[in-house]
């Protein structure tokens, strides 16, 4: 009773979020300062980790390669395709549920805790569209998110391969380029802008419609991860389903 | 002027509003009295439209909010300016664009003449030199008074105030009191102040309004209050000790 009570709740939010407009000019700030905090500011977290993920999904990869008729050329390969396929897409994903969707439930959590959000209402402004539609623009520059992560992972995985003597530099690049599907690409991104949309709404929702007080944010944000990333992996699991097999 | 006809409010089985009446002086600070938790708020945002009434109707000027279609309650939006408890300053922007911001809402006008605007509301709430500084930087009375020059900024007809006072000390509490007084004269707006603090009804109760359980029990002017035997109204305005002993004094010298 109670999920299928949420679940409505979320449907009929999406529907406030494109109602009325809030004027354009003020969006256009909201848009661009989401931009930055929602975008640029993950950066540096997802360049560190996407480069020695990347690193280690090499090494582990020529580790386990003990017979010598598998080409060498199999770990460039192996790295690509687990890179692109999962790890940028989804496991990123699921971190930026921590980085990201935590930041927007505490925001507008605590926007609602101190009546900011009546404020707002108060002043004849649709608080839906005025919070939650910047951040879902904000989050369709996301897949360069993704983009850099999918880079710098084989990135890692070349300079750990060849630092690490277990794979010469052109047998490894070879192996990236080798057998490429560009529908993986296609599979890869239209499964990034699903999460980016997860990633927008699911915490402002959260946000949105908590009750209480200070404690209550926090309980709020650690229950938007755990439903975020649920989310994620349900609509991976899906996607995977209707687009590759 | 508000009037308000026969406000019921209910959350789930729970009655909080009762079925209340009364109408709301233009150019006058009107307060509503009474306990935590006797509805106050809760009446508050109903006049304010945030909460709807499952029953009766709220005038403002001639026309009702249940009458009015999306576009006209966006406008009434605009002629109310609203203090929160806490004062509810976005606190991702700067005083200065706190104070902005109905402005940049509402207004097209360049954004020199916004500033030129915002210093002289912030200089009217007698702040100067904070426009850059954010709201966690500055203390409870000045944040109440950023909150009130947000609040009329835009020049409302209608001002609501929710326990502008609690959290300040009793000096900061009367200027916060005197200073929303002085504004609902000099612009003959309508005003209306929730709180439970006697010093307010005598400082500034030029209309008060009683509630109980959700049931307006008496109205009339802080002049009156101290004079009504109305039990409820008594025993809520004589809590305290300092009262009791003015009252002591007084009935002495009668
Ligand atoms: N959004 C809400 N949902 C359910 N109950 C509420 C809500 N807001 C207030 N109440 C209840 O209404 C009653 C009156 O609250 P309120 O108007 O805030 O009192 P006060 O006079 O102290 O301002 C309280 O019992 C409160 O629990
Ligand atoms: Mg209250």
């Amino acid at each position: 009773m109670k999920y299928l009570h949420d679940i409505g709740s979320y449907f009929l939010m999406l529907k406030r979020v494109f109602g009325s407009f809030t004027k354009t000019s003020v969006l256009r700030h909201l848009i661009l300062k989401e931009i930055n905090d929602l975008i640029i500011t993950s950066l540096p977290i997802v360049a560190f980790i996407s480069f020695f993920v990347g690193g280690v999904v090499a090494i582990q990869t020529a580790l386990n390669m003990d017979n010598p008729i598998i080409p060498k050329t199999l770990i460039g390969f192996a790295t690509r395709q687990s890179v692109i396929l999962e790890f940028a897409p989804t496991f990123m994903s699921i971190i930026m549920a921590g980085k990201v969707g935590s930041f927007i439930t505490s925001s507008i959590g605590s926007m609602r805790v101190t009546e900011q959000i009546d404020a707002l209402e108060v002043m004849g402004i649709n608080s839906l569209n005025y919070l939650v539609f910047p951040k879902i623009v904000a989050l369709m520059f996301y897949p360069f998110v993704i983009v850099v992560s999918m880079f710098l992972g084989i990135m890692g995985g070349w300079v750990a391969g060849v630092q690490g003597g277990f794979v010469s530099s052109s047998d490894f690049l070879a192996g990236v380029q080798e057998g490429f599907i560009p529908y993986q690409l296609f599979y890869a991104f239209f499964k990034t802008l699903v999460f980016s949309f997860i990633l927008a709404t699911v915490p402002s929702w959260q946000g949105f419609y908590m009750k209480g007080g200070a404690l209550e944010v926090g309980k709020a944000s650690t229950n938007s991860f755990v439903w975020t990333s649920v989310l994620i992996i349900a609509a991976n699991y899906i996607i995977t389903q209707l687009l590759l097999s | 002027m508000i009037k308000v006809e026969n406000v019921h409010k209910s959350f789930g089985d729970e009655k909080i509003l009762k079925g209340i009446n009364t109408e709301f002086d233009k150019g006058k600070t009107n307060l509503i009295i009474g306990q935590s938790g006797s509805g106050k708020t809760v009446f508050l945002k109903c006049l304010l439209g945030l909460f709807k009434p499952e029953q009766g109707r709220i005038y403002y000027e001639d026309k009702a909010i249940q009458d009015m279609d999306d576009e006209e309650q966006r406008q009434l939006r605009e002629k109310i300016g609203m203090l929160f408890q806490g004062g509810a300053l976005f606190d991702s922007m700067n005083i200065e664009e706190n104070v902005m911001f109905p402005l940049r809402m509402f207004t097209n006008r360049k954004k020199s003449d916004h500033l030129d605007r915002v210093n002289a509301v912030l200089k009217r709430v007698k702040l100067e030199n904070v426009n850059k500084k954010f709201p966690a930087e500055i203390s409870g009375g000045m944040q109440k008074r950023v909150a009130i020059a947000r609040a009329i900024v835009n020049e409302p007809r209608f001002l609501f105030c929710d326990e502008p006072n609690s959290g300040l000390d009793p000096k900061t509490a009367t200027i916060i009191d005197n200073l929303i007084q002085e504004i609902t004269h000099e612009n003959n707006i309508t005003t209306i102040v929730v709180t439970h603090d006697m010093n307010s009804v005598m400082e500034i109760g030029e209309k008060v309004v009683f509630l109980k359980e959700g049931l307006l029990v008496w109205q009339g002017t802080n002049q009156e209050i101290f004079k009504t035997d109305h039990e409820d109204v008594t025993n809520f305005v004589y809590s305290s000790d300092l009262f009791k002993k003015i009252r002591e004094v007084q009935n002495k010298e009668a």
